[in-house]
């Protein structure tokens, strides 16, 4: 039992990560209609990026500092590189997001040389007990900072002008674009949106681990996730992302007696294996919109 | 006033939707734009609130002007700044938004007078206060065209461009419609009305524009378009000498081309 909730532990610390990840893709999806493959690229530069920061301004306002330079690359690349491709095919965005994804990825990437960098965090490896189950401190600050972030948000959508207006350029762009809605705002702030999600991932990816050219492939698992949550809905990319990291975790403790003749890497896969079974049962997953009609 | 002069609209670069349609929309007033399906009607209205872009039309020759400066390459979020708001075909209300969400889209352009115009809103359309939580996708027929119309009034325009707002509702429906846009029109907003209910439209309209094929071809006061015969052939649905019925064949149907009417 005790082995249990400490995978349940790692799992959503992990599935934070995820979420926060998850929820700038279905950003970016929701006002434009494309997955951006980009996302991984802002995760890498961002933890990158914030442990240049934190040697000279501390953990906290070097975190600050690199979600914002992170989320201002976003605008940039999506004005210059996104922005003119505005209304050809969609998969001609989708394969520039992946030009743009490899040239930041080797861009970030050049900033990390032979010796391993740390992001810097005040955590670490330290763990705190919890009712005698060992819980680290980096996932508890994981899940705090998703929750804190994924409540602003959804008071963002719901509550400013632009928020709302992103929603109705989601549900019908003309229609928006007649109530004075401008198009190119909501593109400009999904991106920037979408940029500092992942860079705050990056941190808490980094965190207690040492920063390498392979951390973004963690951001790949942000794709079961969204395909689990449903591609256009918050909501769903929030539980895709913890139930992916549960069933990583609790796959990854109990691999040696679920699956002993598959080897010590199940975990790493089990994230894909639900994302087929679910494209099998829900393949708008589990939370993705189906159209409100009237009966 | 809001007006175009000669305009010719090209979609896709092929497609010539618009042939020199002039027209002019006056402070204050109700103006009718009749014609069949494919005539440029809302094309036309497109080119006036800048929503050609999205359906890859384009100006070609001619003017678009809001009190005689051009505005013809204007956004539409900087012409809806300027009071020209546009009443999409369909409905086209934000389905999975609260009634009061919509509304609160509606008041983009003019954040500020959001709770003045969300009354004035409210008191033109008591059903909606009702519905005002519910999501707007379940409201019925009437209910979302009145929801749309409130939308656009929720920036205050000078200019409402209504299409077709009477498509698909109950005749009952259409007489309040009708009501409200006589109201709107009180309380100070010029109205461009299109609409396949030319009866409707004519009785409630100072002036009627009659566009065919991308042409403007008859532009009279309302009344005298009522009047006229070949509207009533057309539009209306009667015959020249005003009693229904009558006509068996389809090759008694009148069937000549209008000459262009030239812009003065």
């Amino acid at each position: 039992m005790n082995e249990f909730l400490t995978a349940g532990g790692v799992g959503l610390g992990n599935g934070a990560v995820y979420a926060l990840l998850a929820l700038g893709f279905v950003i970016i999806y929701k006002s434009m209609q494309v997955v951006s493959f980009a996302q991984p690229a802002f995760m890498m530069a961002g933890a990158i990026l914030v442990s240049y920061l934190t040697p000279r301004f501390g953990f906290w306002l070097g975190a600050l500092l690199g979600v914002i330079a992170i989320a201002a690359v976003a605008l940039v690349v999506e004005r210059v590189a996104i922005r003119p491709m505005v209304g050809k095919a969609v998969f001609v965005i989708a394969i520039i997001t992946i030009g743009v994804d490899i040239v930041v990825r080797v861009v970030a990437g050049s900033f990390v040389g032979v010796d391993p960098r740390s992001i810097g965090d005040p955590w670490g490896l330290g763990a705190v007990s919890l009712g005698g189950v060992r819980v680290q401190e980096r996932h508890i600050a994981a899940i705090v900072a998703a929750t804190l972030i994924v409540l602003l948000l959804f008071a963002f959508f719901r509550y400013t002008r632009i928020g709302l207006a992103m929603r109705a350029a989601a549900l019908d762009q003309e229609a928006a674009m007649a109530q004075g809605v401008s198009i190119g705002t909501v593109f400009a702030v999904s991106w920037a949106l979408a940029g500092a999600l992942a860079a705050v991932a990056g941190v808490f990816a980094a965190s207690g681990n040492v920063i390498d050219r392979s951390l973004w492939m963690v951001a790949l698992v942000a794709l079961p996730v969204i395909i689990l949550g449903g591609l256009d809905s918050l909501g769903g990319a929030v539980v895709g992302g913890l139930v992916i990291g549960l069933v990583e975790a609790i796959v990854r403790t109990y691999h040696s007696t679920w699956f002993p003749f598959l080897g010590t890497n199940t975990g790493s896969i089990a994230p894909y294996v639900v994302m087929l079974l679910v494209l099998l049962v829900r393949p708008h997953g589990l939370f993705g919109t189906k159209e409100v009609e009237r009966v | 006033m809001l007006a175009v002069a000669n305009l010719e609209v090209v979609y896709d670069d092929v497609v010539l939707a618009l042939r020199g349609v002039s027209l002019e929309v006056p402070d204050g007033r109700i103006v009718a734009l009749l014609g069949a399906n494919g005539a440029g009607k809302s094309t036309v209205l497109r080119a006036l609130s800048g929503l050609l872009d999205v359906h890859d039309g384009e100006i070609r020759k001619g003017s678009v002007t809001l009190d005689g400066r051009p505005v013809g390459n204007l956004r539409p979020s900087a012409l809806t700044k300027r009071g020209v708001k546009h009443v999409l075909e369909g409905r086209r209300i934000f389905k999975e938004l609260t009634v009061e969400e919509n509304l609160r889209v509606g008041a983009h352009a003019a954040p500020r007078e959001t709770r003045a115009n969300l009354a004035r809103v409210y008191d033109l359309f008591p059903r909606l206060v009702e519905r005002k939580d519910g999501t707007a996708g379940y409201l019925s027929g009437g209910e979302q065209q009145m929801l749309a119309i409130g939308r656009a009034l929720m920036s205050g325009p000078r200019f409402l461009l209504l299409d077709e707002p009477s498509l698909g509702l109950a005749p009952l429906v259409v007489a309040q419609i009708r009501d409200i846009i006589v109201e709107i029109n009180k309380q100070g907003t010029a109205v461009l009305l299109v609409e396949q209910n030319a009866t409707m439209a004519l009785q409630i309209a100072h002036h009627g524009y009659v566009m065919e094929t991308g042409r403007v071809v008859m532009d009279r006061p309302a009344a005298e378009l009522l009047a006229d015969d070949d509207v009533r052939e057309f539009y209306l649905g009667l015959h020249g000498d005003g009693a229904e019925g009558g006509r068996t064949s389809f090759r008694d149907v009148k069937h000549y081309k209008r000459r262009k009417r030239w812009a003065s």
